[in-house]
């Protein structure tokens, strides 16, 4: 961390010019989709990587996030932007009942249990017509940023994303990261050296949720539209966990990798080959998972033949 | 003043007694063997001890400190060590990773802990393989890196389950080596589970305790429990 490598300084010179550069409205609006989903990614992979808890879960954080936001434009005075601090505020009691319900099971069981949680959120938010507009929805007004610029967004997201990032990057070298790792790789093992496995996985478990409930906060603001089929279904909870599986499990570029390669090519693919693009995403992600196993990170460092474990290791 | 005090120790599942009012003791600075027959409940004491399962009745005091009841990171922290028979390395993680989540039981500072587990790596002699992955390496190692990790953990007593089993000779050698160190290098002491009467860790034994059925049946010296006519009959069968 002392210095920053080149190929950082590069990349953030990049990210904070790209729209400048890259100036069609279209091309900005995939940046930021595509950083809206590294964000995703990364929070899911705190808990499904670093900690082994495959959650398939995660819309129902983002979706209270996204409803926060929804809820504050058309109840309150105030900016849905408020969104970006109370979603994930409002998301933590969640955490914790989920945690303390779902932690009971392992393995498969606690996935199982994670979708169920999933289930019943969008369930309760397609009932409860007073609060959320039920099958309607909720359209947000325009707000401050809410020109015709998509700037704004793009530096908004942005943020959101480095956040994410950076907190999994600092994570992965200290004793949450550690501890998190220990308990996927073995529970009894963990606990017999000390580590409290519940705290730990809940502490986990909050801190994904939490991002990921910010996450949602930020589409509610972009999109403007929110109801249960955009930001509650669990086709968007498999697409979060995709991304971080193919980009590399437990690894902090692993998801940003992911999120580039699948929604970059779900764009171009929808764009060039119309209906055939659900055929080519679906082989695209046979291909990864058929030749590089352990993710995009994985194969990369076999083909390169980077140290085992590079990254997680902590540098002298 | 003993640093391990279990008295009246029982365990019931259903209807079978896997330790049957088992008292013991342990002073600190002590390595003890506690061998018996395969089946005798040497694994049931050690998981009683370090809270993976709980004692149907009993008391187990460590450091003026009960435990029964309290969870196993509890008891790690309290400064009660343990490797599993069945080793479990925490496989995606490379050696020196695997001492350094131990070492983090001590303190939360990244370069603290580093130095510990440094200070452990060499202890061990596990250096040369730092950046080795735990699921490759062969069993001698791998139950080496289990106690190296324990002790990153910084205990005052390690649980050392069935320490011989599926070593080839040069491996035995070179673990009682390190059992010995561990006493008189570093003062833990040490209670080893031993299926077999190896003279070899009789020999490092400070006191040895003989189960059967999960009954103490003899305790003594080496030398003592080895003319125990009780404890051959264990071994060899009426």
């Amino acid at each position: 961390m002392k210095k920053s490598p080149l190929y950082l300084s590069i990349l953030s010179v990049f990210l904070i010019a790209a729209p400048f550069i890259l100036t069609a409205r279209y091309t900005q609006h995939v940046l930021i989709v595509v950083l809206l989903y590294v964000a995703l990614g990364s929070a899911w992979n705190i808990l499904g990587g670093f900690a082994g808890q495959l959650s398939l879960g995660h819309a129902a954080f983002f979706g209270i996030g996204a409803y926060t936001a929804a809820i504050i434009a058309s109840k309150t005075a105030f900016s849905p932007w408020w969104a970006l601090i109370a979603g994930p505020a409002a998301v933590l009691p969640v955490a914790l009942l989920v945690g303390w319900i779902c932690f009971r099971l392992r393995g498969p069981y606690f996935t199982l249990a994670t979708i169920a949680v999933g289930e019943v959120v969008r369930l309760i938010a397609l009932n409860w017509t007073t609060l959320t507009g039920g099958a309607v929805g909720v359209v947000i007004r325009p707000s401050l940023l809410s020109g015709t610029s998509k700037l704004p967004y793009y530096y908004v997201v942005l943020v959101i994303a480095v956040v994410t990032v950076t907190l999994c990057h600092l994570m992965s070298r200290r004793k949450l990261g550690y501890y998190l790792m220990a308990i996927r790789e073995d529970e009894e093992t963990a606990e017999s050296i000390g580590i409290d496995t519940t705290s730990y996985k809940l502490r986990a478990l909050a801190l994904s949720a939490a991002l990921t409930a910010m996450a949602g906060a930020f589409y509610a603001n972009y999109f403007l539209f929110v109801d249960t089929t955009t930001v509650l279904p669990l086709a968007l909870s498999v697409e979060i966990v995709l991304i971080a599986i193919i980009g590399g499990l437990g690894t902090v570029a692993g998801p940003v990798l992911g999120a580039v390669l699948l929604k970059l090519s779900s764009e171009i693919f929808r764009n060039e080959f119309a209906q055939a693009n659900l055929l080519i995403y679906g082989a695209l992600l046979v291909l990864v998972i058929l030749f590089m196993p352990d993710g995009l990170m994985g194969g990369f460092r076999r083909l390169f033949g980077v140290g085992a474990r590079k990254s997680q290791r902590v540098s002298a | 003043m003993s640093l391990l005090e279990v008295r009246d120790l029982t365990k019931r599942f259903g209807g079978l007694v896997a330790v049957d009012s088992l008292s013991f003791s342990v002073v600190a600075g002590e390595t003890v063997s506690i061998i018996g027959p395969n089946g005798a409940g040497k694994t049931t004491v050690f998981n009683l001890i370090t809270g993976f399962q709980r004692a149907t009745s009993g008391e187990i005091v460590f450091d003026g400190m009960n435990l029964v009841g309290s969870r196993p990171h509890k008891i790690a922290l309290a400064g009660v060590g343990r490797t599993f028979q069945v080793v479990k390395p925490l496989r995606g993680l490379s050696v020196f990773d695997n001492i350094l989540v131990g070492a983090f039981a001590r303190t939360g500072d990244r370069e603290e802990a580093r130095r510990i587990a440094e200070d452990v790596i060499e202890f061990t002699e596990l250096a040369r393989l730092r950046d080795a992955l735990a699921d490759g390496l062969p069993i001698g190692t791998r139950k080496r890196l289990e106690l190296a990790r324990s002790l990153a953990t910084g205990p005052k007593l390690i649980l050392l389950d069935e320490v011989m089993s599926g070593l080839n000779p040069t491996e035995s050698r070179e673990a009682i080596e390190l059992i010995k160190r561990l006493r008189d290098e570093r003062g833990i002491s040490a209670v080893a589970g031993v299926e077999h009467v190896m003279q070899v860790v009789m020999s490092i034994s400070d006191r040895v305790i003989v189960l059967n059925h999960g009954r103490k049946i003899a305790e003594g010296t080496p030398e003592e429990v080895t003319a125990d006519r009780e404890v051959i009959s264990a071994y060899l069968g009426e």
